[in-house]
């Protein structure tokens, strides 16, 4: 790395926030995925205009610029695949204020999910999305890849909940977009930024929307001793138009191993098990129970157990949300895989996972949003063993290509990042992949920012960043860099955008 | 200019079926979009011949703009250019619905009517009840970017729509999304698409999560003297566990047209019995006056519906006549009412079709919808009320709980002079809006009114960034051009 380039960051964020011994760069080479990248360096701004220089100093030493949150991201979307500076937010994770009366609150992109929640709960409040690192997690991550959680069922994924944002654009600038209240006034923008990977923007600022507790909650385990029945419950839930607030699957193999590690009451011999909530008002949380209990019973439920209280309730989503946890305790490495189908397609895709996972020789276990279609099979491996990983690729690619197959898509909540790029075209033709590039190029017109994802490569932006990985020189000269910014047919942007270097 | 529209239109034979492009004056003047005529008109019957047509118009530099019923071509600045209107009527079938799924694909020419009613059979609805319900179809209802007022339950298009395909601004089908409720691949560019008035893309198809039909429904209406008391009560109502569909406020001068008015055309119900048997009862109760023993145009009112099990429904009735009960005694309400499925229709139905009875109103009509967080809607109210006053205008509008309000300047005539005193009106909002952090959108207003006023009020710093938007998807600005802005 450019020495001067370090010092100059060093000079602006004090030595302390600026990381570029290989070293000490260890633990941000890596994130939830299964890709490894090294940044050149690690800095920790502590205000937007801090994030809005360092861009502005990476630029003229052409370097590429990645942001992250807390890592915890599962498609590499903060792996800096391209090299260059890694603007991580640890520092900006204040909450700025709650609006109580309005249910708003503002804060930096480094606030750790969970923190939100906590914050306000004393005034009946909650912030809905909740991944299940919603303990580590970032908001900032959130709003970048538009996460979910087993709750967004019935609330919403991060995009209904984002009102507003301030950001830092590849050039430097920073940007308000939406407002307080969430109407958007002409273009959507806070509809194209959130979810859009850390390609476009910088999010420094972000106003949410907070929701009321319900009045009741009801947590149900419904237990299988077939897996088709618990996944045909499942569509008939769904069918008879029943909203359940969460509708979480596990197959037996996966509760087993979560309930050897976190004693949650699940039962050892059964095949399949359905974590359902509903809430709402007293009387219609009974009525729902009672729909769902009936439907769980016409498929052959053994039994249907309510949580008596809160504490069983808690010990119910502590096995869910600790299940890959669990899971690293019998496998070096587990991939989750992250696709979506058309729920009435359920037992199919699930008899289908189960085959590919025999013809790969490989353990998959499956747990999952059940309620929204939107699987995440675990492929168990050991990459100390020849051919195991490409077995757990192949095994993953074909299982992502038969989610699509069913008329399903490549990933319901964790991103493309750099981990399903590649698939990209099983969705997207050429003329969509023109438009997004136009749009990445309209904010992003030289890929500084986060080169190298959500594009298969040859057909995005970025590419041309992510062939050169070196050491990067001296400052560029203005022209100099401009990746897969020439469309001949499209005439060139009345306000040049960005980048003036 | 009939040599240049016969000559244009002849040209556009050789792209798409002659029976499907007019070009006789009578046919454009049904078109026009504020008061420019287009020159040709085209009906393409697919999205390849969609995109046949942008094509052309790329090539010859004409410009584009997409309609549907043309019920809510109002809505945007007066066009900078407008050669071809391309009416997406032709494009009107259901592509896909799989009612144990809960998702569709329809396409942008069906009207929100028929695609509930075709929903319906299955117990399930698009809760996209917008103006101009009947006429309206689901293309124009998303480019229109309007919510309804079961937004207080279930959002806007925003938090239902789940994909779209398109024509782009290079004459490309493009797609984005796709047919699953939860999806993070790739850019959501169909978000973008709603409330773009037609200046990024020609939607061909939209695809939507669907809804559970409600058990059923009620309503109930409190009137009162002054604004603080409903304002009141709808606090109360929004902070209590009661979720309601609908939950809003309606100035006196709307109760008066609410009364004085009945919506014109086939009035299809809110929800309740969207079925087709209900229908066609329904379009009759909602064409009823309203009944003057419980209806009191001279008051503020609060609406709100409700839905569920016979137990859900009385504890609502409770909890409501409890809270309005709790009130002090000088916010509390005149007089409360609930109303069942028979009834009900009559208030929503015009609730509903709010927008279109005030553009019936008065000639110069302008209806601006501010968007402000919903404990300061008393400000608001109190400030909308002091800037009509001073223009001595008459004025309605509806405060609804999720933060919009609606407020309809209605002016006597329609001549000049009226419009530079509604242009002065018009300032005052937005700038009493600006101060508070809130937005404001002129919907609605007469031409020349738009060529003196933005209708988004002052320049806004994302506006760079909205050029950056429009210029992706529409390098060549061949649709809608000068639409959304100059």
């Amino acid at each position: 790395m450019n020495s001067d380039f370090i010092r100059e960051l060093k000079a602006l964020l004090g030595p302390t926030n600026v990381l570029s011994l290989p070293e000490e760069m260890l633990m941000y080479e890596y994130d939830g995925s299964i890709e490894k990248a090294m940044p050149e360096a690690v800095v920790f701004p502590s205000t937007t205009q801090h994030v809005s220089s360092i861009v502005r100093v990476a630029n003229k030493y052409d370097v590429p610029i990645v942001g992250r949150g807390a890592g915890t991201g599962l498609s590499g979307g903060a792996i800096p695949r391209a090299g260059g500076v890694m603007i991580v937010f640890a520092r900006m994770n204040r909450i700025l204020s709650v609006d109580y009366e309005n249910l708003r609150a503002v804060v930096q992109p480094g606030l750790v999910n969970a923190e939100l929640t906590r914050a306000v709960e004393h005034a009946g409040l909650y912030f809905a999305p909740d991944p299940s690192s919603q303990k580590s997690c970032t908001i900032g991550g959130n709003v970048s890849e538009n996460s979910g959680g087993p709750h967004t069922l019935a609330y919403g994924v991060t995009t209904n909940h984002v009102t507003a944002l301030e950001m830092v654009l590849p050039g430097g600038e920073i940007l308000r977009i939406g407002n307080p209240h969430g109407e958007p006034l002409g273009y959507d923008l806070c509809g194209l930024f959130v979810g859009s990977e850390g390609t476009l923007a910088l999010v420094t600022e972000v106003t949410v929307r907070l929701c009321r507790k319900p009045e009741a909650v009801k947590t149900l385990l419904a237990i299988f001793d077939s897996i088709d029945d618990a996944s045909e419950t499942v569509v008939d839930i769904t069918a008879r138009a029943i909203t359940p607030a969460a509708c979480e699957m596990m197959d037996g193999w996966t509760l087993r191993v979560i309930e050897d590690y976190v004693h949650a009451g699940f039962p050892m011999d059964s095949a399949a098990v359905i974590l359902l909530e509903v809430e709402g008002l007293q009387e219609s949380v009974a009525a729902q129970s009672a729909a769902i209990e009936e439907v769980c019973l016409a498929h052959h439920a053994r039994e249907v157990r309510v949580a008596r209280d809160a504490h069983e309730r808690d010990l119910l989503w502590k096995g869910r949300k600790n299940a890959f946890g669990a899971l690293g305790r019998i496998a070096p490495c587990n991939y989750v895989l992250d696709g979506v189908i058309p729920r009435s397609k359920l037992p199919q895709t699930l008899r289908r996972i189960y085959e590919i996972g025999k013809a790969y020789d490989l353990q998959i276990g499956n747990i999952f949003h059940a309620g929204d279609g939107n699987l995440h099979p675990l492929v168990l491996y050991d990459p100390r063993t020849p051919g195991k990983l490409q077995a757990a690729l192949g095994a993953a690619n074909e299982i992502i290509r038969y989610c699509v197959e069913v008329g399903g898509s490549l990933t319901g909540e964790h991103g493309v990042g750099m981990e399903k790029s590649e698939l990209m075209p099983l969705i997207f033709s050429d003329a969509d992949f023109a438009l997004m590039r136009r749009v990445h190029d309209a904010f992003n017109p030289t890929a500084s920012l986060n080169p190298g994802k959500i594009f298969p490569m040859g057909k995005g932006c970025g590419e041309i960043r992510v062939r050169h990985t070196g050491p990067h020189a001296a400052p560029a000269t203005a022209g100099t860099s401009s990746a897969a910014v020439n469309q001949s047919a499209i005439p060139v942007a009345p306000e040049p955008a960005i980048v003036k270097r | 200019m009939p040599t240049t529209s016969a000559n244009l239109a002849e040209r556009l034979s050789s792209v798409i079926d002659a029976t499907r492009v007019r070009s006789d004056a009578a046919t454009l003047s049904e078109y026009a979009v504020d008061d420019v005529t287009p020159s040709v008109m085209v009906k393409p019957a697919s999205a390849a011949e969609a995109a046949e047509i942008v094509r052309f118009a790329i090539a010859e530099k004409l410009a584009v703009i997409p309609v549907g019923s043309r019920s809510k071509l109002g809505i945007g600045m007066p066009p900078a250019r407008y050669d071809i209107a391309m009416d997406m009527t032709a494009m009107n079938q259901i592509a896909h619905y799989d009612p144990g799924d809960l998702t569709l694909s329809v396409d942008a020419g069906l009207t929100l009517a028929q695609l509930n009613s075709a929903l319906a059979l299955h117990r399930q609805f698009l809760p996209l009840l917008l103006p101009f319900y009947s006429v309206s179809t689901i293309g124009g209802a998303i480019a229109s970017g309007l919510d309804s007022p079961l937004r207080q339950a279930y959002g806007t298009a925003r938090d239902f729509l789940v994909g779209a395909e398109f024509i782009d601004g290079a004459g490309a089908q493009c797609k984005s999304g796709g047919r699953v409720v939860k999806n993070v691949t790739g850019y959501d560019l169909h978000k973008v698409l709603i409330g773009s008035l037609g200046t990024l893309a020609i939607i061909t198809r939209l695809n939507f999560r669907t809804f559970p039909l409600p058990q059923a429904s009620r309503g109930f209406v409190a009137a009162f003297p002054g604004a603080e008391g409903a304002l009141a009560l709808r606090r109360k109502i929004a902070v209590s566990p009661l979720s309601p569909l609908t939950l809003d406020v309606l100035n006196p001068q709307l109760a008066q047209i609410f009364a004085a008015q009945t919506p014109s055309g086939p009035e299809p119900s809110i929800f309740a019995d969207v079925g087709a048997s209900g229908e066609a009862a329904s379009a009759a109760r909602a064409s009823l006056p309203l009944p003057a023993d419980w209806f009191n145009p001279q008051a503020w009112q609060l609406c709100a519906a409700f839905a569920g099990s016979p137990e859900v429904l009385n504890r609502y009735a409770g909890d409501l006549d409890a809270l309005a009960h709790s009130l002090p005694s000088e916010l509390r309400p005149t007089s409360t009412i609930f109303l069942d499925d028979t009834t009900r229709p009559a208030i929503w139905g015009r609730l509903r079709e709010a927008l279109p009875l005030l553009l019936d109103s008065s000639r110069a009509a302008t209806i601006l919808r501010l968007s402000a967080l919903p404990e300061a809607h008393g400000t608001f109210v109190e400030a909308l009320r002091q800037i009509a006053d001073r223009s001595n205008v008459s004025y309605a509008l509806i405060a609804r709980a999720t933060g919009s309000i609606y407020c309809a300047l209605l002016p006597g005539g329609g001549d000049e002079q009226i419009v530079s005193q509604l242009g002065e009106t018009v300032d005052a909002i937005f700038t009493f809006c600006a101060r508070q952090s809130a937005t404001a959108f002129m919907l609605f207003a007469p031409a020349p009114l738009k060529r003196l006023v933005s209708i988004f009020g002052p320049p806004r710093p994302d506006l760079s960034a909205m050029r950056r938007v429009k210029f992706a998807f529409d390098p060549h600005n061949v649709f809608a051009p000068g639409r959304m802005f100059q």
